[in-house]
C-alpha cells in the first residue's frame, strides 16, 4: 500500500491504539494535519502548546495509556518542552510529533526551524528526527515501545515536512530492532532472601510507597503484603492513591510537607522498604542525617536511581510487582504493636495542631475548602493540581483512596500543569468526576485552555484557591526572606467573569458555609464550572522542612508549643 | 577514582552527542572518550573513562546504558584489560639530533613517522603510563604539537565472555 508519510504517520498511531491527540497546527506539520482527517482520531486543538504537552501528560496519567501532542516546528515545539520535561521528570508515557521544516534546509535557519531534537535531548527518555519517508513508520513505532518500556517517558519523533508528503509503500514493522531496549529483570533470589530476612528482623520497619506501587500495578499486592507483615506505610506525593488512607497502617504523605509523625518515623525505622520511589530531595531532606539508624532495600525499575541519592543495604532493580508478589507468601505474618503505637500516638498531636481542629472564627482556610470538597466528592473524584500551596494542602487534606485519581507535577513542579491535564484526564476517563485545583498565579498560566474546555464540551470542575499571592514562594519569604515580599503579591482578574467569558459558570465562595451547597449544585448541574475560593491570605503550610534541612527539623503550625520530635 | 567504561552502541547519528550530554547533564566527569568501529558495522564502541568523585561507577553505567542506541556497557576497571593510547608528537629537532630521538623513541617502540628541517614527528602507542613516560622525556627538547586519542580498551581472553564486545552484563546498576 503506498501512502503519504503523513498517512503513515496516522495509520501507525491507530495501529498503536490512539484514539485522541492533543495539538495545535502549523506550517510545518500542515500534511499531518491535512491526512488526519481520514483517521478515526480525536484531534483536541489548544490554545498553547504547553496546553497539549500536559494534556497528553494528564491523560496518561489518568488512564495509563500512552499519551499523544501534536505540534509544529520551531515554536511549536518549543512550547511543548515544559510539558515534555515535566513528562520526563515525573516518568509519563508519552509521545510528541512535531513537523520539522524541509529536510532540503534543515540547519539553513529557515522560517520556523529549531533545532528540536536537540532542545529536548534532555528532556525525552528518547527523540528522533525523521528525513525520509520510509523511517516514519519504524520511528512511531519504537517511539511507543520506548514510551512504555521500563520506567516510562517521553519520547519525541521530529518529523520533516517532505517526508510527510513524500510517498512510500507502507510496511508495519511487527518486529521491533531496539537492542538497546532495557529489559526488566526478575527479582534475583538472593537479594529476595536478603530482603525478607531483614523484614524477618526489622522491629521497626516502614514502606515507603512512590509512583512506582501505581505504574507497575502493585496496589492489591502492596495491600496483600502489609495485611501480612504489618509494616506502615508512608506515601510520596506521586504514590498517593497507591496505599488507601482509610487502612489503619496508612500514614500519608512523608517529607518536606508531610505529617511530623511520618517523617518522624523514618528518622527512628530500623528498616526503609523503598518500593518504587527515587529519594528526591523533598522526601530525604538533609541525606546525612536522613533515616540513620535503618537498613534500605530498595526497590527499584530504574537501575540508575538505585544508590544515586541513599546507600542502599538490599537493591532489587526489578518490577515492584514481580518482588511483591515473590515476597509475599515468603515473610511471615508479622505484629509490630508496639511500634505501631509509638507512631500513630503522634496522630494525636498533628490534629490538635490541625488548622480543621481550630476555631475558624469566620475565616476561609484552604484546608477547609479541600476537606468539604472531599466530602461533598465522596473522595471519589479525580483531582488535577496545579503546584504551589494548594497542591500540598491537596495531598494533606484530600485522602485518595483510588490509584490515578491525584494528577499532579511532582518532579518538575509546573505551574499551570492543572487545567490542561485535567482536560486531558477527563478525556481519557469521561467517567470521572475530574476537578481542577490551582491557585491563582498557576491558574492564569494556562487559564486559556477554559477556551479548549468549551470546545470540547467537557464537564471539568475548577476550583481556583485564590489568596492574592503566590502562596509558596510567599510562604518562603516569610520564613525564610524577612517576609520581604518580593513579586509575591499579585492582582488577579475577577475569575468568575473570565469563566463566563469562556461560557463556564462561576462561583465566588467566601465562607465555609457556602462550600458544600455551591459545590453540590454545580455537581447536579452536569456543566463545567469555576469556584473562586476566596481563602485566607497569609495561611502557610504546615509542617516544613526547610529545603536541605534534616527530616526531623520540621517548622511547626504556630500557636502550639514548638516541640522537638523525638528522633 | 578513575573507571574505565566500554560502550557498545548502534551506530547511529548522534550518539556521541547522547553520550555528551548525558555526562554533561549529570554532572559526570570525563577523562576520556574514545570511539570508533566495533566488529559489527552496525555497533560502535566507546571507551570512557570517568572520574567518579561525583557519582558511583554504577550509577553512571546505568544511565549510559539507558540511553536507547546504548546496547552494552561494562566496567572493565578491575578486569585484565590491554588498553592502548596513541600518540603523534612534534619535536623540535635539528638534524644533529635525530638519531638520539629516534634511538630514546625506539626503547618505548615508537618511531619517527615525519621529518622536517626543525622538527619531527613520533608515533607511539601503548598504555597511558608509557606514552606518558615517552611525553616526559621528550618535553625538554620542546614539544610543538600533540595529539592523544586517547585510552581505548579490551579485556583479556581469559576474562571475556562470548567475544562479543565485553561480553558482560548487558545492564549494570547494581553495583556488581
Amino acid at each position: 500500500m503506498i501512502l503519504t508519510g503523513a498517512q503513515i504517520l496516522w495509520e501507525c498511531l491507530v495501529r498503536e491504539g490512539v484514539d485522541t491527540v492533543f495539538g495545535y497546527p502549523g506550517g510545518a506539520i500542515l500534511p499531518a494535519y491535512d491526512a488526519m482527517l481520514d483517521f478515526p482520531v480525536r484531534h483536541v486543538l489548544v490554545r498553547h502548546e504547553q496546553g497539549a504537552a500536559h494534556m497528553a501528560d494528564g491523560y496518561a496519567r489518568a488512564s495509563g495509556k500512552v499519551g499523544v501532542a501534536i505540534a509544529t516546528s520551531g515554536p511549536g515545539a518549543t512550547n511543548l518542552t515544559t510539558g515534555i520535561a515535566t513528562a520526563m521528570l515525573d516518568s509519563i508515557p508519552t509521545v510528541f510529533i512535531t513537523g520539522q521544516v524541509p529536510s532540503q534546509v534543515l540547519g539553513t535557519d529557515a522560517f520556523q526551524e529549531t533545532d528540536v531534537t536537540g532542545i529536548t535531548l534532555p528532556i525525552t527518555k528518547h527523540n528522533t528526527l525523521v528525513t525520509d519517508v520510509k523511517d516514519i513508520a519504524r520511528s512511531v513505532r519504537e517511539a511507543f515501545a520506548i514510551a512504555k518500556n521500563g520506567r516510562p517517558g517521553p519520547v519525541l519523533v521530529d518529523i520533516c515536512k517532505d517526508a510527510q508528503q513524500a510517498k512510500a509503500e507502507f510496511e508495519w514493522p511487527e518486529e521491533l530492532d531496539l537492542p538497546g531496549l532495557m529489559t526488566t529483570r526478575a527479582p534475583r533470589a538472593g537479594d529476595l532472601e536478603k530482603a525478607r530476612e531483614l523484614i524477618e528482623r526489622a522491629e521497626r520497619p516502614l514502606i515507603l510507597a512512590g509512583h512506582g506501587v501505581l505504574e507497575s500495578g502493585s496496589c492489591e499486592v502492596l495491600r496483600a503484603f502489609v495485611d501480612r507483615t504489618q509494616i506502615p506505610v508512608a506515601l510520596t506525593l506521586l504514590g498517593l492513591g497507591g496505599f488507601p488512607p482509610s487502612h489503619p497502617l496508612c500514614l500519608g504523605m512523608m517529607g518536606m510537607h508531610g505529617e511530623a509523625y511520618v517523617n518522624s518515623a523514618i528518622q527512628r525505622a530500623d528498616l526503609l522498604l523503598a518500593f518504587g520511589m527515587r529519594f528526591d530531595d523533598r522526601v530525604t531532606g538533609n541525606l546525612k542525617t536522613y533515616a540513620p539508624h535503618s537498613k534500605k532495600v530498595h526497590v527499584e525499575i530504574d537501575p540508575s536511581e538505585i544508590g544515586k541519592n541513599v546507600k542502599v543495604d538490599v537493591q532489587l532493580n526489578a518490577d515492584l510487582r514481580a518482588v511483591l508478589e515473590a515476597l509475599l507468601p515468603a515473610v511471615a505474618p508479622k505484629r509490630h504493636e508496639a511500634w505501631i503505637t509509638e507512631i500513630t500516638t503522634g496522630r494525636a498531636e498533628t490534629r490538635a495542631r490541625d488548622i480543621l481542629h481550630q476555631a475558624p472564627e469566620g475565616k476561609l482556610y484552604a484546608a477547609h475548602v479541600i476537606n468539604d470538597l472531599w466530602e461533598a466528592t465522596e473522595g471519589g473524584a479525580v483531582v488535577v493540581t496545579d503546584v504551589g500551596q494548594h497542591q500540598m494542602w491537596e495531598a494533606q487534606y484530600y485522602r485518595h483512596e483510588k490509584p490515578r485519581t491525584l494528577i499532579t507535577s511532582g518532579g518538575l513542579g509546573t505551574m499551570g500543569f492543572a487545567l490542561p491535564a485535567a482536560i486531558g484526564a477527563k478525556i481519557a476517563r469521561p467517567e470521572a468526576e475530574v476537578w481542577v485545583m490551582a491557585g491563582d498565579g498557576g491558574f492564569q498560566m494556562t487559564s486559556c485552555e477554559m477556551a479548549t474546555l468549551r470546545q470540547e464540551n467537557l464537564d471539568i470542575k475548577i476550583a481556583v484557591v485564590n489568596n492574592g499571592y503566590l502562596g509558596m514562594v510567599r510562604q518562603w519569604q516569610e520564613f525564610f526572606y524577612d517576609k520581604r515580599y518580593a513579586a509575591t503579591p499579585m492582582l488577579s482578574p475577577d475569575f468568575v467573569m473570565l469563566a463566563a467569558a469562556y461560557g463556564i459558570a462561576g462561583h465566588r465562595v467566601t465562607r465555609r458555609a457556602e462550600i458544600a451547597p455551591a459545590v453540590q449544585a454545580a455537581r447536579a448541574s452536569g456543566q463545567a464550572a469555576l469556584f473562586d475560593f476566596r481563602v485566607e491570605k497569609e495561611e502557610s503550610v504546615y509542617p516544613m522542612v526547610p529545603a536541605g534541612a534534616d527530616l526531623h527539623a520540621m517548622i511547626r503550625r504556630p500557636g502550639k508549643p514548638e516541640e522537638e520530635v523525638p528522633v | 577514582m578513575k573507571h574505565t567504561l566500554v560502550a557498545r552502541v548502534q551506530d547511529q547519528p548522534g550518539v556521541l552527542n547522547r553520550v555528551a550530554s548525558l555526562f554533561r547533564r549529570r554532572a559526570f566527569n570525563i577523562e576520556s572518550l574514545t570511539v570508533g568501529g566495533s566488529e559489527s558495522p552496525e555497533f560502535s564502541r566507546m571507551t570512557i573513562v570517568v572520574d567518579t568523585a561525583r557519582a558511583p561507577v554504577h550509577v553512571v553505567a546505568a544511565n549510559l546504558r539507558k540511553l536507547v542506541p546504548v546496547v552494552e556497557v561494562s566496567d572493565v576497571t578491575d578486569l585484565p584489560t590491554v588498553t592502548r593510547d596513541l600518540a603523534l608528537i612534534r619535536v623540535r629537532c635539528g638534524s644533529g639530533e635525530r638519531s638520539e630521538i629516534s634511538d630514546l623513541v625506539a626503547i618505548f617502540r615508537g618511531r619517527l613517522v615525519d621529518v622536517g628541517p626543525e622538527s619531527v614527528i613520533v608515533e607511539v602507542t601503548g598504555d597511558q603510563e608509557k606514552v606518558d613516560g615517552l611525553v616526559e622525556l621528550l618535553r625538554p627538547r620542546g614539544i610543538l604539537e600533540m595529539v592523544r586519542t586517547g585510552k581505548v580498551a579490551m579485556v583479556r581472553g581469559i576474562s571475556a565472555g562470548n567475544g562479543n564486545g565485553n561480553g558482560h552484563r548487558g545492564q549494570p546498576g547494581q553495583g556488581e
